[in-house]
């Protein structure tokens, strides 16, 4: 028989406001097998701790039941304590009354029958447990980053520095992603390049870090300190190693009708390609979708004119295989496709852009090499219209857009505001706004900046229409405080469409067993608390993936992410979680039905010799767990038709117990 | 319309419309055809509302003036749908005795010889009960 | 292919033509449409109101009717279509209407929202296909710079009439083309032309259609095109501009060669 100790937690008034403390201390210290029944203000306090570690041991206890919030927030923290004591952690159980009970309901009699429900359900549970020894498996020092844009590169930069390896698996040709595409950067107007540029290099010499660029990752297996990771090598049908990025083939291709996608598209580039002269790896792309030599066999340019013999025409994709102890998930985003927002024109009319399609028109390796000109004719525009909140701050079923707040757009167009202003003094430019959002350090006074010295009219209301008007562009939008409907004559249409998780983040995801919001930003463990950790154990978030996010901000999250990843490769074994599936093999009946559901491979069948009647000897095939790799997950008890798979800490018994203490 | 919170309360039930939703971005007002000839124009129609202030929106002409072109709805990124409030405050001001806005009598000094009969029907439809 | 049809009472007297030349290219690309029996006036507006439904129940009883002959609806005027379709949206998705409407019809089935509604437009493009008609033209449009005018009624509520991308539409852009004309792509094409207040607000129509026109005739049009009788009133008569505005059948009629 047990000896359990019940403690009861005000959470200040957020438990105890809406449950009788007193009555439900009061009514389970009735319950068998409890010798102790207490509440107190805050159980997770010093003092709270030590009132439970007191009652241990005056009152010899072996098993505890604590209600109060989820185990999420607190449950180590009272494992912890009690094993203090020298009560195995496994012996302690917590009945969550404050998700569960105070938080959802309002009337006090109701809630507190229903916390005195929980906690007799935990009660009995506790009756069933039996303490559990964590085992200890190995960690593989190395971690895998996915994404190499600004977020992707600094958290494999902190981790590089503390000298452990990282690679770094980026989609397209080179690493950099948006910010290389940016021209100069808020709120100091450093030039994007200038600050990114070096990193990449940093990132590409580092010894401990080797970057699979034009790579995508195809499956993970396995789990925290032991992932192994299959990433696709796309085929450039250039050979790496001999590449010295000199450019020849790029220039004599004779296929120089390919939309640019650095250049958002506004200029051509060749079928095989260097991205942008900084790349990195610097090295020639062909792009099969374009190139004659692989579409029809007929050209071969590139390959004569290269000196290092490094044209494969017939390379094929790779995949290779790697190990990790961590995965950094740093996939970025998009902007949204405003073709949807026609109303502003931008489906029909060429000099409608979006900002990003903005800083290529006013980067000097951009498609007009710096000089601010309008796609329509090249004639530089003199009345400038920036639009806000285009797909931003829709209602949650707006087909367009999206419910969140994009963050980055107030900043970005003050400083594509301001800047066009100070290169282009005769250039009027109006911003049209809903909010103008700074909160960042010097974020305010840059905007004002903007309005103050640089003479930007920002005016506060939308626009609701665009049209083309022979050479020009018909702009009607309200200004709500002069209470007027304005009528603009412009020449550029600059929308701050919304950003949105790159498309490949949510199978990304899928093979993580990372969890998302309904944005498909990634979710983090605690949204306080735990900000770079996914709730899966060894997944880490890096930058705009978990949601929008700055330049400053994102790369303060990457070296906070790779601290959290430094700390589990620091580590030579992690203890597991003991809760780990065991197969009852007396009553296994080899159907693989367990071994079919595992997810994580950690069930294998083999025959074993078991003693049969009359002295005879039988052999069965019966399934059997790798503890180090099960997490837990139950789906095998689920699917086991015979029972004999069972799940420590969370077995059939111990559900039954608490569904019957539930229901009496 | 004696008493504004009854008033404010058919307006809401009748339009269908959750003027919380409402980010005050002016789109609305943005792209409104009619906007030169509203005194109230579609963001305060939501606005007034949400303030209970019905009755000087029900004693204004812009109620109208709104020409149920639906730009404001289809375009409102909260999905409030103004012209839906716009209507619904023409409504009770015409709902009640002796308030129609037109009147059979009126319609022969409006013909012309192409009139389309769906001119003089939406007419009646929309200011009269 | 046969279809219940909604002609509505514009369609048989002012804005015959559009009718007539639907009817004649119909039957040039082989489909029926059967005129439904004891039609009423579907009000030519939608009201919004949720409380209201009288005014709703003729579009209903056209829609009922359609159900019993197991036919799809097809509506050519554009407001027909814009009652017609967002009645029958109340009807399948407004639990409270569609009761009260029930309640008073006493139908021996009751109503909800089982019709499909097709605008004429629909028919040709999902279920004829602009590429038979290309096939079927016998006077090809060759040169003629037409600017489509939606208007309202067709495109909006988008969600409700699901018939287009309402910001950015082409379905009448790809009838152009393959009449063998060329489409004008210009802004004003899916802007009010204020026609509503047309009859007791003739400063108002003057204006926005006067818009409308002018733009059309900018972006190179020389004739504009329109599924609704009330546009073609409102832009004819007070667009003040000398561009010809026709309806969508017309040109399609004559295209056939059946005009």
């Amino acid at each position: 028989m047990q000896r359990i100790g019940v403690f009861i937690c005000h959470c200040g008034t957020n438990i105890a406001g809406t449950v009788d403390v007193k009555a439900v201390a009061e009514a389970l210290g009735h319950e068998a097998g409890v010798v102790f029944s207490t509440e107190y203000q805050y159980m997770c306090s010093e003092s709270g701790q030590q009132l439970m570690r007191k009652a241990i041991r005056e009152h010899k206890l072996t098993g505890v039941v604590v209600c109060s919030c989820s185990p999420r927030m607190h449950e180590a923290t009272f494992r912890k304590a009690a094993s203090l004591e020298g009560i195995n952690p496994y012996m302690v159980e917590i009945a969550n009354i404050r998700e569960h009970v105070s938080w959802i309901h309002k009337d006090m009699k109701e809630a507190t029958e229903k916390a005195i429900i929980l906690g007799r359900a935990a009660i009995a549970k506790v009756h069933l447990n039996q303490p559990l020894q964590a085992g200890e498996s190995p960690v593989t020092k190395r971690a895998l980053v996915i994404g190499g844009g600004i977020a992707g590169i600094q958290t494999a930069l902190d981790i590089a520095e503390a000298g452990f390896e990282v690679d770094i698996v980026e989609k397209s040709p080179t690493i950099g992603g948006k910010m290389a595409q940016l021209d100069k950067t808020f709120p100091t107007l450093d030039c994007a390049a200038c600050i990114l540029t070096p990193k990449m290099v940093d990132a590409g010499q580092n010894e401990k870090i080797k970057i699979f660029a034009y790579s995508e990752v195809e499956a993970v297996k396995g789990y925290v300190g032991n992932f192994n990771v299959s990433i696709r090598r796309k085929a450039r049908y250039v050979d790496e190693t001999k590449c010295t990025g000199c450019g020849l083939c790029t220039e004599k291709c004779p296929q120089k009708k390919v939309p640019n996608e650095f250049n958002m598209g506004m200029n051509n580039r060749h079928a095989i390609y260097i991205p942008f002269a900084q790349a990195v790896p610097k090295v020639a792309t062909i792009d099969a979708d374009y190139c004659m030599m692989l579409k029809t066999g007929k050209c071969g340019i590139c390959s004569k004119v290269c000196g290092a013999g490094a044209i494969d025409y017939k390379q094929q994709d790779e995949v290779i295989e790697r190990q990790y102890g961590a995965i950094v998930a740093a996939t970025g985003f998009n902007p949204i496709d405003a073709k949807a927002y026609n109303e502003y024109g931008y489906a029909t009319c060429p000099d409608v852009v979006t900002s990003l399609e903005l800083e290529r028109l006013m980067n000097a390796a951009g498609p007009t090499n710096g000089t601010l000109l309008r796609p329509s004719d090249n004639e530089h525009p003199h009345t400038v219209v920036f639009v806000q909140c285009v797909g931003s701050r829709c209602t949650e079923t707006d087909e367009r857009g999206k419910p969140y707040c994009s963050k980055i757009c107030c900043m970005y167009t003050a400083k594509h505001a301001m800047l066009i202003r100070e290169k282009y003094p005769d250039t009027d430019v109006y911003v049209f706004y809903i909010d103008v959002r700074t909160p960042g350090k010097n974020f305010d006074e840059f905007y004002r900046r903007a309005v103050e010295q640089y003479g930007v009219h920002y005016i506060k209301g939308m626009v609701g229409k665009v049209t083309q008007n022979g050479k020009q562009l018909r702009v009607q939008a309200s200004d709500l405080l002069a209470g007027e409907q304005l009528h603009i004559d412009a020449d550029l249409v600059v929308l701050a469409t919304a950003i949105e998780p790159d498309k490949t983040a949510r199978s990304i995801a899928t093979m993580l067993t990372a969890s998302m919001d309904t944005n498909d930003f990634f979710t983090e463990a605690h949204p306080k608390l735990r900000p770079v950790e996914s709730p899966t154990a060894g997944i880490f978030l890096s930058g705009v993936c978990q949601g929008p996010k700055d330049i400053p901000e994102t790369v303060s999250q990457a070296s906070a992410c790779a601290a959290k990843v430094i700390g589990v490769l620091a580590k030579d074994k992690l203890t597991c979680n003991p809760c780990v599936a065991q197969s009852d093999e007396m009553l296994c009946n080899g159907c693989s039905s367990c071994e079919k559901v595992c997810p994580y491979g950690a069930i294998s069948y083999s025959d074993k010799e078991f003693r049969g009647p009359n002295r005879t000897t039988l052999i069965r095939r019966v399934a059997s767990v790798n503890p180090a790799v099960c997490q837990g997950c139950g789906a095998c008890t689920v699917a086991c038709p015979s029972g004999a798979m069972d799940l420590k800490g969370f077995s059939n018994k111990q559900i039954m117990a608490e569904v019957d203490a539930i229901c009496q | 319309m004696s008493h504004s919170n009854n008033a404010t309360e058919q307006v809401l039930r009748s339009s269908g419309v959750d003027v919380r939703k409402c980010m005050r971005c002016g789109k609305c007002t943005a792209t409104c055809p009619a906007f030169d000839e509203m005194e109230y124009h579609p963001h305060q129609f939501v606005y007034m509302v949400e303030k209970g202030e019905i009755e000087k929106l029900a004693a204004s002409p812009s109620i109208y003036k709104c020409l149920s072109c639906f730009a404001c709805v289809d375009r409102c990124p909260r999905g409030v749908e103004p012209a839906k409030v716009v209507e619904a405050v023409r409504l009770a001001v015409i709902r009640q005795q002796g308030q129609n806005h037109m009147k059979s009598d009126d319609i022969p000094a409006l013909l012309d010889e192409d009139m389309p009969q769906q001119l003089l029907v939406s007419a009646m439809r929309k200011y009269s009960k | 292919m046969k279809f219940s049809y909604y002609p509505g009472c514009t369609l048989k007297t002012k804005g015959k033509d559009l009718d007539r030349y639907g009817r004649l290219s119909a039957e040039a690309l082989g489909f029926t449409l059967e005129e439904l029996p004891d039609w009423q006036c579907c009000g030519a507006v939608y009201p919004m109101a949720k409380d209201e439904i009288a005014t709703k129940l003729s579009a209903v009883r056209a829609l009922v009717s359609a159900r019993d002959a197991g036919e799809e609806l097809v509506t050519l005027c554009s407001a027909c279509h814009n009652v017609i379709k967002q009645t029958n949206h109340d009807m399948a998705t407004d639990a409270d209407i569609a009761l009260r409407v029930n309640n008073y019809l006493g139908l021996e089935t009751p109503y909800n929202g089982e019709t499909t509604v097709l605008h004429y437009l629909e028919v040709l493009r999902d279920r004829v296909g602009f590429d038979k008609i290309k096939a079927a033209v016998k006077n090809p449009l060759t040169g003629r710079k037409i600017a489509a005018y939606y208007g309202c009624l067709l495109l909006r509520p988008g969600k409700v009439m699901q018939f287009d991308d309402p910001e950015n539409p082409t379905i009448l852009e790809n009838f152009i083309r393959a009449i063998g004309a060329e489409p004008v792509i210009w802004g004003m094409r899916n802007e009010c032309c204020g026609g509503y207040v047309a009859a007791e607000n003739k400063a108002q129509a003057e204006k926005r259609s006067s818009i409308v026109m002018e733009d059309a005739k900018k972006n190179g049009a020389d004739t504009v095109i329109t599924a609704c009788p009330l546009c073609l009133y409102n832009l004819a008569k007070n667009g003040g501009s000398d561009l010809p505005v026709v309806y969508f059948t017309e040109l399609l009629a004559e295209a056939l060669g059946v005009k």
